[in-house]
């Protein structure tokens, strides 16, 4: 493939990529908005166009249109770097997931993730250390949190970023370990490998993903320390209403404070891609061969999707079900549980793969 | 193509350090070093080391530089610091350790041995040939460091605690 | 194709600019990133060299530089606070009770 060709191909995955997942951080809103209140016994929104679907259309044009204020004692520079720097973070981390198979496109093959070609042998191939990248954008996204809270030059602010972005730092460590069990299963860093390590199934309709094969105490430590990063319920204390005003986000207003939230729920994309590509398995599942060809094709795809799916509704409901931890609970949790379990998974799976080789 | 990004990440690179030492607020001297390091990595991947790169995000730009940003945060540290320097110092001195600089560049590339030229794309030093490195060849290294961290969170807890008296 | 001077000079400059920094400043704390500058200096340098004699053993450096740069990092912060504490001030000119 030549280099003019990859760069098209590129752009034209960037650019499907990007409008997708930003209409689903939108539409997810729209949909905890529904479910949160749907448990809570009420309807969610229903009055902006049929079953409230418009609902994210008029919040982004209200957004828009809101007074942009900039407060006057506000580090002018790093106010406004803040939330563009949240912003990125969130939304690169979908370049290095695997969301499908190779295609054959117009005599193009290419697999469905922005970072991937196909190498002389065909098979898909993408970065070599994609998961350490996606963790290193995850480190980097405390920044815009951190940063956020110093410039508002405010009390709330301040604590509410520290607060945030110690919760953040601490619970990285676990999120990282809890993924050792899963690269010492499948012995590869690259995204597309750990995928490929899943294909396959048992009795012809049990995929043989991770979750399955002994990381389910891996996926859960997972779960709690991605819920810790996202900061969601039930560890969102930095951002509650109740407790510090708004935290980090207090001083920002109309489209600074619309990207803060985008990048909310793109982390939660994020993190619901990468807990489906190392635990279930990405975009892999059982055929289901009685389905017509033309569904067929689209199957990784929409096994991929309906794991997302699963992982957002999951965040939603989970919100709607718990209380929120104390900061003193929530960092003992996060250092005192979380992390010799997911010392001990480590040195467990470690053990199982030694006995096996 | 290679030179061509060199240049550029050179250029940050080079930008971010001057900027480190001209700003006066100690937050901006902290997102520069920030910068430095981003760049630093993007130039390890020209050279091959991809788990280096990712290593430096990880830990230097991501873990080490977010303590640097917390202890500002934490102290206040915004203030801009009263430089005390003599004016001679400053007019003779900064263009003269430039010319001294470029004298010095000139002189070493004169008499510079072949080269040996490094090609661009040959990622050399993947996670697992690292890896396997640390754990034969330098195992002994590896395990002291190991306990140096330890000893260094001990400090860094013991350092930081309010003696309540 | 690029030469290994021109690698070897940005880590020299870059080195460079952290003894500057080093000497220049009053902030402690900038003192303390100027120290993390010089550290990436030489790191850059060592790479350079692991990838024009073609082995790992500069990456492995590299590796135990940065760990060795963490710890310092902590430790080092550990001291300024305690030293903020005791003498409210973040200018080394200050600390010096035991000047003659």
């Amino acid at each position: 493939m030549s280099a003019l060709t990859f760069l098209i191909v590129a752009v034209i995955k960037i650019a499907v990529t990007l409008g997708v997942l930003l209409t689903v951080v939108a539409y997810t809103v729209w949909l905890e908005r529904k479910v949160v209140g749907r448990m809570q016994n009420r309807w969610g929104p229903s009055r902006v166009g049929p079953f409230g679907l418009l609902q994210p259309l008029a919040d982004g044009i209200k957004f828009l249109l809101k007074e942009d204020l900039t407060p006057p004692y506000v580090e002018k520079n790093i106010y406004l770097l803040a939330p563009g720097l949240s912003l990125i973070m969130a939304l690169t981390s979908i370049a290095l997931v695997p969301i499908g198979p190779v295609i054959h496109l117009f005599g193009i093959s290419t697999p469905v993730q922005i970072t991937g070609v196909v190498n002389a042998a065909g098979q898909p191939s993408d970065i070599n250390v994609g998961i350490l990248i996606v963790l290193g954008i995850t480190s980097l996204g405390v920044y815009g949190i951190a940063l956020a809270g110093w410039s508002s030059n405010s009390k709330y602010s301040l604590l509410g970023s520290l607060r945030a972005s110690a919760q953040m730092v601490s619970y990285e460590v676990s999120l990282g370990l809890s993924l050792v069990g899963v690269l010492l299963m499948s012995s590869t860093l690259s995204l597309s490998g750990i995928v490929h390590a899943q294909l396959g199934t048992w009795f012809g309709f049990i995929p043989q993903w991770f979750i399955f094969r002994g990381q389910f105490v891996a996926f859960f430590i997972y779960m709690m320390a991605a819920f810790a990063e996202t900061n969601r319920i039930p560890f969102d204390l930095p951002e509650a209403e109740t407790e510090l005003v708004a935290g980090y986000h207090t001083e920002y207003s109309a489209m600074k404070f619309a990207m803060f939230f985008m990048a909310e729920y793109a982390n939660m994309v994020t993190v619901a891609c990468i807990a489906s590509v190392m635990f279930l398995g990405g975009w892999s599942g059982p055929s289901l061969p009685f389905l017509p060809v033309a569904v067929q094709a689209f199957l990784p795809l929409l096994w991929f999707s309906s794991k997302i799916f699963f992982f957002l509704f999951l965040y939603i409901w989970i919100r709607g079900t718990l209380p929120r931890f104390r900061y003193d609970q929530l960092m003992a949790f996060g250092w005192k549980f979380l992390f010799p379990l997911a010392l001990a998974n480590v040195i467990v799976t470690a053990f199982f793969v030694a006995i096996r080789a | 193509m290679h030179q061509f990004l060199f240049l550029l990440f050179g250029a940050f690179c080079v930008g971010g350090a001057i900027n480190l030492l001209i700003q006066r607020k100690t937050i901006n001297s902290a997102l520069s070093l920030i910068v430095v390091m981003g760049s630093l990595a993007l130039i390890y991947l020209l050279l091959g080391a991809e788990f280096v790169a990712i290593v430096q995000v990880i830990i230097y730009a991501g873990a080490i530089m977010v303590l640097y940003i917390f202890v500002i945060m934490l102290l206040n540290a915004g203030q801009e610091e009263d430089a005390k320097g003599s004016n001679v110092a400053k007019i003779f001195g900064i263009p003269g350790l430039f010319a001294g600089g470029m004298i010095g560049i000139w002189v070493l590339l004169q008499h510079r041995p072949e080269e040996k030229l490094i090609p661009i794309g040959a990622l050399y030093g993947p996670a697992d040939k690292v890896g396997m490195m640390l754990f034969t060849k330098y195992l002994l290294a590896f395990e002291v460091t190991s306990i140096l961290v330890l000893i260094a969170i001990m400090g860094a807890v013991v350092l930081a605690r309010r003696s309540n008296s | 194709m690029i030469p290994i001077s021109w690698y070897l000079l940005l880590s020299a400059f870059l080195f460079a600019c952290g003894v500057t920094g080093f000497l220049i400043k009053r902030n402690i704390i900038t003192l303390f990133m100027s120290i993390e500058l010089m550290l990436n200096g030489v790191n850059l340098s060592f790479i350079a060299f692991a990838t024009r004699l073609g082995t790992l053993d500069g990456h492995i450096f590299v590796f135990f530089v940065m760990v060795v740069a963490a710890a310092e990092a902590a430790v080092g912060l550990a001291i300024i606070i305690s030293v903020y504490r005791t003498r409210e001030t973040l200018n080394v000119d200050r600390v010096n009770l035991l000047k003659l």
